[in-house]
């Protein structure tokens, strides 16, 4: 093989109920960032320009969970994070806490590029955002009405509302379900009090039913591997809905949410808590290093071994052009190319 | 010769003989009663030997390596001259020391391995000497900004913090976020507030400020560049390699790991990160997989340079050549600090679940000690004879 190729992701765990129109939008976004990314390949941009350049308009149009659309805090506010990085001599770049930066990918490469550190959050970030020119914006410019509506709900429900996988709660037990976390008070002490997550976990349930559940993202990535066998991967968010002020989740952490090195690049989306514990991007690399795994076999290996009770999905591509995406949720946000004219958008298993 | 559970010990046996242990462990025999051979395999790495007694017969004798708890703790790598002053050495080994029996006596005492390890990085959190709480180095504003991270191996739950400033004991913090949140990782104002919500103990900022870490940020702003965390004032002349290539911390970040007898892992890591630092810089640390990992196979805490463990994402690699690899634990330590990080940027604690011990690093020395069940201990700073 060798050429380049693309994948994209708009975040793993979606509703099946999505309406139509819904599911339209996505696969039209998921496709014009794919198209841009494809141009920019053709220019003989490197991976890392793509994966920035991709991720900007991911961030940049509101349909997503990042950049403009990203998931409120529990305060009403918008905190991004995002992460970049670079397969040949696996630089990085990452920025958590960020309020005021429009495009929060594009910060994470500035970190990356030019400064010492390979990770800025919250205020210092800010500061170093305006010390580099970087257009600052207000708060309100990232809160879009969607998400002020399901932050009112979620609150209602009273507990921090991961969209992604309300579905698979029915098959577990209470003790499990409370830890795991997909519906939970946050207040209430994991151990010993059954009785009160079951009561969280009832109203989740009911929360599937609701409204607001239809459309609930989470996160956007994108990976490359460029005509020289250069990989490339970067992903952005907003987090979780109602989550605490912050709250980090694996998009910014390297390993986790984000990975590349001379074999691959990977981003994933989905549980970020399960993310960070299985540091899922570095095991498919780490697979693929130590095992010998080829691409799609160790995108199957991880999802399939090493995300216990959490649901996940994730894109990658290795540096002999080829291109693998695999989930355990409900669906997920994806798309992929590659230079022998392969192009792909998909929501469910069977796309 | 007594009789035990096949079960739980079945299970250490073949951990303890996958990972090639390298201390020095006792032999035993173990005297078994089973209806056939077969019951007691995984037998293909035990040595079996069939004994027939008159009125019992499935009765089989086996030679195995005794397990038991291990422990070790660092309190940063970095380029610790050799020529160090002995006023600067002797509170550091002593702090090791005590810190070192502080761990030991809490896992003979059964505690487990995640509280073993919030302990010991707690009493290193208030020792001045280390930088992590108390002591902890400087941001370029002169504020303190702790970080800290606590994972457990089996159950592979984690908790971090980021931008602390108030919070006397950051580990803590952390582990509070493991255990009573549904996040993993909350930085900053965050973190802050749901100390306060915590009731954790917080103090005014000045208390972690020490006279030795205001002086090392003034010779770092004269040298104006990030500055490696020496023992020792820096030199007055630029460093061979560029100022970024060289200036990052080497030594700062205080960390624990431990395993009990049965094979509970735990590792916990501290900081405050890099003298000079930007405000809001994170390191390494708090970053599961790069400072800070664990789970069912070993337990790992690394010091070094940030930005170069978090690229080489060193605590699970170690623990991922273990796995897929199968190397030893020694084997998997050395090879990621030798191989896939650059000279003078590593160093790194990690215990395994058959409880051996490996410390290895690639900068001039790193503060350290370990302990192992069968009597083994070990304090120490620059390479001794018992390390590659």
């Amino acid at each position: 093989m060798g050429g380049w190729a693309i994948a994209v992701h708009g975040g793993a765990g979606v509703d099946p109920n999505l309406p139509t129109h819904r599911q339209e939008e996505a696969k039209q976004l998921l496709a014009r960032c794919l198209n841009l990314g494809i141009s920019a390949l053709r220019t003989s941009l490197s991976a890392v320009d793509v994966v920035e350049l991709v991720v900007r308009e991911l961030e940049t149009d509101p349909l997503f969970n990042s950049g403009r659309g990203s998931a409120l805090t529990e305060n009403g506010t918008v905190e991004m994070e995002a992460s970049i990085m670079d397969g040949p001599k696996r630089r990085c770049g990452a920025v958590s806490g960020i309020s005021t930066v429009k495009n929060p990918v594009s910060l994470a490469r500035l970190v990356m590029e030019k400064s010492p550190h390979s990770y800025l959050a919250f205020s210092g970030a800010e500061e170093f955002a305006r010390k580099q020119g970087v257009e600052l914006v207000d708060n309100e410019y990232f809160i879009t009405e969607d998400n002020k509506g399901m932050l009112k709900l979620a609150k209602e429900a009273n507990s921090i509302v991961n969209l992604v996988s309300i579905i698979t709660l029915t098959s577990k037990d209470v003790g499990t379900m409370v830890r795991d976390i997909y519906e939970f008070d946050y207040r209430i002490p994991i151990l010993g009090t059954c009785s009160a997550g079951a009561g969280a976990i009832e109203s989740a349930l009911q929360m599937n039913g609701l409204p607001i559940s239809i459309y609930a993202p989470e996160t956007v990535g994108c990976v490359v591997v460029d005509s020289q066998g250069r990989c490339a991967a970067a992903t952005s968010t907003g987090g979780l809905m109602n989550k605490m002020m912050g709250r980090i989740g694996d998009s910014p952490l390297i390993g986790a949410g984000t990975y590349a090195c001379d074999l691959c690049g990977v981003s994933c989306t989905g549980e970020g808590e399960a993310i960070i514990r299985g540091t899922l991007a570095r095991e498919v690399a780490a697979v693929m290093e130590y095992k010998g795994l080829g691409l799609q076999d160790a995108v199957d290996f991880v999802v399939k071994e090493r995300l216990d009770e959490g649901k996940a999905g994730i894109i990658a591509v290795s540096n002999k052009g080829e291109v693998a995406c695999g989930f355990n949720t409900t669906g997920m946000f994806r798309g992929s190319a590659t230079e022998d004219g392969y192009m792909e958008v998909g929501i469910w298993d069977q796309d | 010769m007594a009789h035990e559970r096949f079960r739980g010990w079945a299970s250490r046996l073949a951990l303890g003989l996958l990972s090639k242990p390298n201390t020095p462990k006792q032999q035993k025999q173990v005297t078994f009663e089973a209806s056939t051979l077969e019951t007691l395999k995984p037998a293909i790495y035990t040595t079996l030997t069939e004994t027939k007694t008159q009125n019992t017969p499935g009765v089989y004798s086996l030679t195995f390596r005794e397990m038991g708890w291990a422990i070790a703790l660092h309190g940063g790598a970095g380029d610790i001259p050799i020529t160090l002053p002995r006023e600067r050495r002797e509170p550091r080994e002593a702090a090791l020391r005590h810190c070192l029996e502080i761990g030991v006596s809490a896992l003979k005492a059964k505690r487990s391995p995640l509280d073993v390890v919030e302990l010991v990085v707690r009493e290193l959190e208030n020792n001045p000497h280390f930088n992590a709480g108390r002591g902890s180095v400087l941001t370029n504003k002169g504020t303190v900004e702790m970080e800290a991270c606590i994972m457990d191996g089996n159950t592979k739950k984690c908790g971090a913090v980021s931008g602390l400033s108030t919070v006397v004991n950051t580990i803590s913090l952390a582990r509070l976020v493991m255990e009573k949140t549904p996040h993993i990782y909350l930085g900053f104002d965050g973190a802050e507030a749901f100390a306060r919500e915590q009731g954790v103990e917080t103090i005014d900022e000045n208390h972690f400020i020490t006279p030795e870490n205001v002086e090392r940020l003034n010779q770092a702003k004269e040298a104006n560049r990030v500055q490696i965390d020496f023992t020792q004032p820096i030199q007055k002349d630029p460093p061979e390699k560029a100022p970024f290539e060289n200036g990052d911390s080497q030594i700062g970040t205080v960390g624990c790991v431990a395993v009990d007898s049965e094979g509970n892992l735990a590792t916990a890591t501290s900081t405050g990160g890099l003298v000079n630092k930007m405000v809001g810089r994170i390191g390494d640390t708090p970053v599961i997989g790069a400072g800070t990992y664990a789970n069912s196979l070993c337990a790992v805490s690394a010091t070094g340079r940030g930005e170069a463990i978090i690229r080489a994402t060193v605590a699970r690699d170690v623990a991922a050549l273990m796995e897929y690899k199968g190397l030893s634990l020694q084997e998997a330590a050395a090879y990621v600090v030798e191989e896939c990080v650059p000279k003078g940027n590593v160093g790194l604690v990690a215990v395994s679940a058959a409880g051996e011990v490996t410390m290895p690093f690639n900068t001039t020395g790193m503060f350290r000690a370990c302990a192992t069940e069968d009597g083994y201990s070990e304090i120490g700073i620059w390479p001794s004879s018992m390390h590659t």
